[in-house]
C-alpha cells in the first residue's frame, strides 16, 4: 500500500459561464519518504490538485474520485476525523509566506498553535519545540523571532517559518505549492535545499509543485507533468529528462532560459494559449500548440500509458523518438 | 508605542482649537439672544441694550471669543444663564446617563452584530445569510422612534415586563436602574446592529478568502480558533472605526430616544439649551461632547496599533 493514492480524481468548479473542469482524471500514487515534482503552466491544475489532496477545495467546487491516505479514503472520512489528521498527515507550504501566515499573529502564536492542537503538549513545551524548529530550518536568534510579526521578517525568513509551522507535527508528507515563486532568485535555492534536507532526515514523502522543470530537476524521485488538467507525462526523473517523449514536457524545457545561450537569443515560448477550461477541445489538448500535431490530433484523446517502458508514461500518440 | 500616542495627541491640539471656533460661531449665529428671551417680547431697546452690556453681549465676536476661550482653559465653562448653574455640573449631571445609554446600546448592538456577521460570512449566500442581510437593511430604515414605541407597547404594555419610561438613579435602586435602561438601549442597540453586521460580514468574508485561512484550516485547528482568533481580529478594522464613529453620536445625539423615554441625558441638555438660547450652556456642552467625541477617536487609533501590528511598527 502506498501513502498517498489519488485514483481518477475530477475538480469542477461552477463559474459564471459554466462548469469549469480545474482537474481531469488524475491518477498518482506517492509512496513513503519518496519525492514527486509535479509541473506544469499556470491553470493547469497543480494548484487544485493538491487542494483536492488537502481537501481544502472552495466550498463550491465539485471533487469526485478517491483519495487514499495510509488507506484511508479522505474524502469519506468524517470532517471532525478529518481536522484531527490534518498536520499530522499532510502538511502545507503555500506559494507566498507574506498572505499565508496570519499578518495579526506572531510567529510564535502560529508555530505552538498547531503543536498544542494535535500533540498535546503544554504552552512551555510548544515554545520549546518552536524555538528548536525555527533553529532547524535556520532562522537566527530564533527566541526573540517567537515574539515577531510576519511582517518584520524577510520574504526567505518568512518561508523558513510556513516550514517549520508545517513540520511542527511531523506529517508523513509534505506539500509544497510553489514554495519558491515569490521569492528573490537568490534564496530559491536556499529553501529548495532546506525542503529537500527536511525531507531526508524525517523520511517524509513530499509533493513539489512548479512551473519550473529546473526546480524538480535533481530534487524529485519521480516528475509528473501536467496540461489541462491531467497529466501528460510520468516518469522517474532521470528518465523523464533523458527521454522526453511528451512535446509538451519538451517544449516546457525549451522554454527555461540556458546560461550557456549567447546573449539577446529569444526564448523558444510555447506559442498559442491553453485551451479554454469551460469548453475543452475533442482531442488532445495540447495539439492546437503542438509543433508535431496532425490531424489525427486533433480527435485522438490518448490515454496516459507506458507502450514501451514500464515506468515512463505518456499520453500522446505521435510521441518524440526514443533518443540514442 | 510611546512615541505613536504622543503624536497623535500633539494632533488633537489644533482639531481641539477648531472644535471650540466653530462650536463658538455656531452658538453666536443663532437667531435672536438670551436678552430677549429673558426679558420678553414687551422689554424696551434701552432695557434690552442694558442687559447685553451686562452679559458682556455687546462686545464683538471676536473679544467674547477670546474671553470664552480663556475662561474654558481655565477650566471654567460658565453658568447657565437661565438656571445658574455651571456647565460643568450641569454636564457631570447628565453625562453619567448618556454613558450609560451609550454603553448599554453598544453592548447590545455588538452582541447581536458580531455573531450574526460571523455566521453570514461562513455562511455566506445561505438563507440565513440571506434573510439577515436583508433584516438588517430593513432595520436601517425604521426611524428609532417607531421601534421605540414598539418596543414599549410589546415589553411595557403587553408583557408588562419593563418600565414604559422614567429613570432611577443607580445610587438609588440598582435593579431599578438597569431595568430603565433595557428599552431605551435596545432600540438605540436595533439602529446599530445592522451597521455593526454588515460592516464586519464583508470585512470577513474577505479575510476568509486569504491564504492564512487556507493555512489555518490545512493546521487542522478548530472552527472556532479559526473564525475567532485567525479571521475576526484582522478584520474587525472597520469594525472599531464605525463603533468609535457610533458612540461619539449617541453621546449627544439620543435625543429622539432620551425624549421618547424620559431620560435627562446630554442629548435633552443640549436641546433645552437651543430652545432657550443658554448660549454659555450650548458652547459648553457643545465643546465637551465635540472633545470626548475627539479623544475617542484618538482611543480608536490607539486599538488599531493594537489590532494590527503593521500600524503599530509604523509600516503598511
Amino acid at each position: 500500500m502506498s501513502l498517498l493514492e489519488v485514483e481518477n480524481i475530477i475538480v469542477d468548479l461552477p463559474t459564471p459561464r459554466g462548469m469549469l473542469r480545474a482537474v481531469d482524471g488524475v491518477d498518482l500514487t506517492l509512496e513513503a519518504g519518496k519525492t514527486l515534482g509535479v509541473v506544469g503552466e499556470s491553470g493547469s491544475g497543480k494548484t487544485m490538485l493538491s487542494r483536492a489532496i488537502l481537501q481544502l477545495l472552495p466550498r463550491k467546487a465539485k471533487l469526485s474520485g478517491a483519495i487514499r491516505f495510509d488507506g484511508q479514503d479522505m474524502t469519506r472520512i468524517p470532517a471532525e476525523t478529518l481536522r484531527k489528521l490534518r498536520a499530522k498527515s499532510v502538511a502545507v507550504v503555500f506559494q507566498d509566506p507574506m498572505t499565508s501566515l496570519n499578518p495579526v499573529l506572531t510567529i510564535g502564536t502560529q508555530l505552538t498553535e498547531t503543536m498544542r492542537e494535535h500533540l498535546g503538549v503544554s504552552q512551555s513545551e510548544a515554545i520549546s519545540r518552536g524555538i528548536a524548529l525555527l533553529a532547524e530550518v535556520g532562522i537566527p536568534s530564533p527566541e526573540q523571532r517567537m515574539g515577531n510579526y510576519p511582517h518584520q521578517l524577510s520574504g526567505g525568513m518568512r518561508q523558513r517559518v510556513a516550514i517549520a509551522i508545517a513540520l511542527s507535527c511531523a506529517p508523513k508528507l509534505l506539500i509544497a505549492d510553489e514554495p519558491t515563486t515569490a521569492l528573490d532568485v537568490t534564496v530559491q535555492a536556499q529553501i529548495l535545499d532546506l525542503l529537500a534536507r527536511e525531507q531526508r532526515s524525517r523520511h517524509m514523502a513530499m509533493m513539489l509543485i512548479t512551473h519550473d522543470l529546473g526546480v524538480v530537476a535533481g530534487r524529485t524521485d519521480e516528475v509528473a507533468v501536467m496540461y489541462a488538467g491531467r497529466v501528460v507525462e510520468r516518469a522517474p526523473t532521470r528518465e523523464l529528462f533523458h527521454h522526453m517523449r511528451m512535446p509538451y514536457t519538451a517544449a516546457l524545457l525549451a522554454a527555461l532560459p540556458k546560461l550557456d545561450a549567447p546573449p539577446h537569443t529569444r526564448l523558444p515560448a510555447i506559442g498559442g494559449r491553453p485551451p479554454d477550461p469551460i469548453n475543452p477541445p475533442p482531442g488532445c489538448a495540447f495539439a492546437p500548440r503542438c509543433i508535431y500535431a496532425d490531424p489525427g490530433c486533433d480527435n485522438a484523446k490518448p490515454p496516459l500509458s507506458a507502450p514501451d517502458a514500464r515506468s515512463h508514461q505518456f499520453a500522446c500518440i505521435k510521441p518524440l523518438p526514443v533518443a540514442a | 508605542m510611546l512615541k505613536l500616542i504622543g503624536r497623535r495627541l500633539l494632533y488633537l491640539l489644533p482639531v481641539l482649537l477648531a472644535v471650540s471656533v466653530l462650536t463658538f460661531l455656531v452658538a453666536a449665529l443663532l437667531p435672536g439672544d438670551m436678552a430677549e428671551v429673558l426679558l420678553g417680547d414687551q422689554a424696551t431697546p434701552e432695557t434690552l441694550a442694558a442687559l447685553r452690556h451686562d452679559m458682556g453681549l455687546d462686545q464683538p465676536l471676536l473679544v467674547r471669543y477670546f474671553i470664552w476661550l480663556g475662561h474654558v482653559l481655565q477650566g471654567d465653562f460658565g453658568r447657565s444663564f437661565r438656571t445658574g448653574q455651571t456647565v460643568l455640573s450641569a454636564v457631570a449631571e447628565r453625562l453619567p446617563i448618556s454613558l450609560e445609554l451609550m454603553l448599554g446600546a453598544q453592548l447590545i448592538g455588538l452582541s447581536i452584530g458580531i455573531p450574526v456577521a460571523i455566521i453570514c460570512a461562513v455562511r455566506q449566500g445561505s438563507w440565513f445569510d440571506r434573510t439577515m442581510t436583508g433584516g438588517a437593511f430593513g432595520m436601517l430604515s425604521v426611524p428609532s422612534f417607531l421601534s421605540a414605541i414598539l418596543l414599549i407597547w410589546l415589553f411595557a404594555v403587553q408583557f408588562q415586563i419593563l418600565p414604559a419610561t422614567g429613570y432611577t438613579p443607580f445610587s438609588e435602586d440598582p435593579w431599578a436602574n438597569l431595568r430603565g435602561f433595557v428599552l431605551p438601549a435596545l432600540t438605540l442597540a436595533l439602529g446599530e446592529w445592522p451597521v455593526i453586521m454588515r460592516v464586519l460580514r464583508s470585512d470577513m468574508i474577505a479575510t476568509l478568502q486569504e491564504d492564512f485561512i487556507a493555512m489555518a484550516r490545512a493546521k487542522g485547528l478548530k472552527q472556532s480558533r479559526i473564525l475567532l482568533v485567525h479571521a475576526l481580529k484582522p478584520s474587525s478594522l472597520t469594525l472599531v472605526t464605525v463603533t468609535g464613529i457610533n458612540i461619539g453620536r449617541l453621546i449627544g445625539g439620543a435625543v429622539i430616544v432620551e425624549t421618547i423615554f424620559a431620560m435627562p441625558g446630554i442629548g435633552r441638555l443640549l436641546v433645552t439649551a437651543i430652545y432657550s438660547r443658554d448660549l454659555m450652556m450650548l458652547q459648553g456642552v457643545v465643546l465637551l461632547v465635540a472633545s470626548g467625541f475627539v479623544m475617542l477617536n484618538f482611543i480608536v487609533d490607539l486599538l488599531y496599533a493594537t489590532l494590527d501590528p503593521r500600524i503599530r511598527h509604523g509600516r503598511g
